[in-house]
């Protein structure tokens, strides 16, 4: 099987954030894997291991993003292709999966797979729009995948504690939720490895492109206080409380 | 626990590679993941949590900087950087790699028979086996040279006989690398468990590395075949090459630690409040105590940054890894000590790590040359004249 792993590099999670320009300060900035993609690539690691073939790794970014390629390759990627762009985050959804769209074509995969959404944009697009534009079946929110017999069932994550279990053809596209997998870790022989292994760079000489698409402002989300009381006998305040706290604070 | 976001307050980031980086990140997850959550409770009950060996070594950290033999052949900044990874989990952890690669695996590759490093190297490697250095004696500490250990020869083999104690790893180890005194002079040689007339026997009572197995070793009329001596590890000078090896990476481990306990402190001053409900982060002798710490470990990750560049460029001699390991432990002790002063009561406890790494360094200060020891190499390059005597 050829396996492509779209991921992205986003600023890592505990990263101190300044809106500035219509982004964050990107000075103040260190950068990680996107979580989802992590797991996605842990994903194709697996299924190569079990199927054979080959996990190639595709990024867009400017230089810094072939750290996280470096990474993916130091993990056990064959290959990678690195869609050069300064700016990427600029781009539609739609833009973004047209690039790796016309990188991805030549490669024929078996199987594309990229993270259910990115943790610093978040549009859940991607994916979904890379599929329609390479003319594969997709299925979303992935939580288990097993190829069998040429084809794929697939287990969805839906709300509530449901989940879907889907049988697919292939070739198709996956979007993988967090967690699908234990992560490795690159392992020191890994990243020794990893030095010389192919990375193809594919320039994009275009700009944005998509005019019904612009960024308009980045804000903090806003703190606040509030106090609530919950009236009722203490058994029913005290559900109403869990509730909340489940469902509106999602601290527990 | 959120994951340990690195102490580096002067960018020295910037002047790390990719494949460092990478390399640090491999060492800080597995620390975060696997080696935190063990040791309160492994340095508690005395215990070395022999169950990450096989993990290290399949991550590369055993051997980590040597070529060949399955080993990952990292830079020594590379190197130096597992080691700062490891010991800010615990010095227990960072030692059993330390003694393990640059006290075992280095001599054997450095001074072994092909066919010595072939039995060896691989296992060692890959933790099948596990390795002790014995240079230390009851009677000779910081001045190895009056060891009584005797090796004999006595018809195509050694009778050794004497005493080794403070060895790390010493029961659980397959084989020991062993220095003793031959009619030519002192040398090394491999000695395998279960040899008869050698026993190892545990040091118990330690209030210092706790989760790290520290024996003695024992030789009566042990006979071991003429193979078992290294044949390159002649004189006393080969066994202070391998502790050159070791110093350098308690160099960069002590960073670890200290960078613990800079951290914990840090945190803890920011939510901990006394007078007027204000964090005592707000006091500027305890904003002192921060900036003392931060400043010596960024001075001491520059130390130990060109110390292992040098050392890349095969230009860096034992008497600069005696300033870094003298310098960054000192300074790492310091911190532990600060740092639990900044705790206050809480720092007492084994709720936070700092008073664990303060007990450890106190042997960090103590082995591989003592604290005064290195301060008499760097004044005998400075002034010429060995004050050992
Ligand atoms: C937990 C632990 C693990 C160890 N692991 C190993 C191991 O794996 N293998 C091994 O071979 N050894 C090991 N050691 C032993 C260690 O290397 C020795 O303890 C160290 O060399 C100091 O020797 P000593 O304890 O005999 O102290 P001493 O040499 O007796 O020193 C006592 C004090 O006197 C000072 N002193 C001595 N001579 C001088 C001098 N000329 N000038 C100024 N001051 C001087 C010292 O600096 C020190 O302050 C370990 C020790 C410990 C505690």
């Amino acid at each position: 099987m050829t396996i492509i792993v779209c991921i992205k590099q986003v600023p890592a999670r505990e990263s101190h954030l300044r809106p500035a320009g219509g982004w964050v300060e990107e000075a103040d900035l260190s950068y990680e894997i996107n979580e989802p993609d992590a797991f996605a690539l842990e994903e194709g690691l697996r299924l190569k291991e079990q199927h054979g073939g080959e996990t190639v790794v595709l990024s867009a970014g400017p230089a810094r993003v072939v750290q996280t390629i470096r990474e993916a390759l130091a993990k056990g990627a064959d290959r990678a292709i690195h869609l050069e762009h300064e700016n990427p985050r600029a781009f539609s959804p739609l833009e973004t999966a047209r690039f790796m769209a016309d990188a991805i074509a030549g490669e024929k995969p078996d199987l594309v797979l990229t993270g259910l959404q990115s943790d610093d944009l978040g549009y859940g697009h991607t994916g979904v729009i890379l599929a329609e534009l390479l003319g594969l079946p997709h299925a979303t929110i992935v939580m288990q995948v097993e190829v069998r017999d040429g084809a794929l069932r697939v287990k969805r994550e839906l709300e509530g504690g449901w989940f879907q279990h889907v049988e697919m053809p292939l070739p198709a596209l996956l979007t993988i939720q967090s967690g699908i997998g234990a992560l490795r870790y690159a392992t020191l022989m890994g990243i020794k490895k990893a030095r010389t292994k192919e990375i193809r760079r594919v320039p994009l000489e275009a700009g944005p492109g998509d005019a019904g698409f612009q960024v308009e402002r980045v804000s903090l989300p806003a703190r606040s206080k509030a106090t609530r009381l919950f009236d009722g006998s203490p058994q029913e305040a005290a559900a109403q409380l869990v509730e909340k706290l489940k469902f509106e604070a999602r601290v527990l | 626990m959120p994951p340990f976001r690195g102490v580096d307050f002067l960018s020295v980031d910037s002047q790390f590679s990719e494949d460092e980086l990478l390399v640090r990140q491999t060492a800080r997850q597995f620390v975060d993941e696997r080696v935190i959550p063990l040791m309160r409770d492994s340095f508690r009950e005395g215990r070395f949590p022999s169950e990450l060996i096989g993990e290290m070594a399949r991550l590369g950290f055993l051997g980590a900087n040597l070529e060949g033999y399955g080993c990952a052949g990292m830079s020594s900044v590379e190197y130096g950087l597992i080691m700062q990874e490891l010991e800010r989990g615990d010095s227990g952890i960072r030692s059993f790699v330390s003694v393990q690669g640059a006290l075992v695996m280095y001599p054997i590759l450095t001074f072994g028979s092909e066919e010595q490093k072939q039995r060896w190297l691989p296992s060692l490697q890959s933790g099948k086996a596990v390795g002790c250095f014995g240079l230390t004696e009851p009677g000779f500490g910081s001045n190895p040279a009056g060891m009584r250990t005797t090796a004999k020869p006595d018809g195509g083999g050694w009778i050794l006989n004497g005493e080794k104690s403070w060895i790390t790893n010493g029961t659980m180890a397959d084989v020991a690398v062993v220095w003793a005194r031959t009619p030519e002079g002192i040398q090394g040689f491999l000695v395998e468990k279960g040899t008869p007339g050698y026993t190892s026997s545990d040091i118990h009572g330690k209030w210092s590395m706790r989760a790290s197995v520290t024996s003695s070793l024992a030789f009566a009329d042990c006979r071991i075949p003429e193979a078992s001596a290294l044949p390159g590890a002649k004189g006393l000078r080969a066994a202070l090459m391998c502790l050159t090896q070791a110093r350098y990476g308690i160099g960069w481990g002590v960073l670890g630690a200290a960078m613990d306990c800079f951290e914990t402190a840090r945190q803890y001053s920011l939510v901990r409040k006394q007078f007027d409900d204000r964090p005592i982060a707000s006091h500027q002798l305890v904003q002192e105590k921060l900036a003392w710490m931060i400043t010596e470990i960024s001075k001491g990750q520059l130390l130990a940054l060109h110390v292992g560049r040098l050392k890349d460029r095969g230009r860096a001699d034992h008497a600069h890894v005696s300033m870094l390991k003298r310098n960054n432990v000192a300074m790492a002790l310091e911190c532990a000590r600060l740092s639990r002063d900044l705790l206050g009561a809480n720092g007492i406890t084994d709720e936070y790590p700092v008073m664990r790494h303060l007990c450890n360094l106190e042997t960090v200060k103590t082995y591989e040359g003592t604290d005064h020891i290195h301060a008499l190499v760097i004044g005998e390059r400075v002034t010429g004249v060995a004050a050992y005597r």
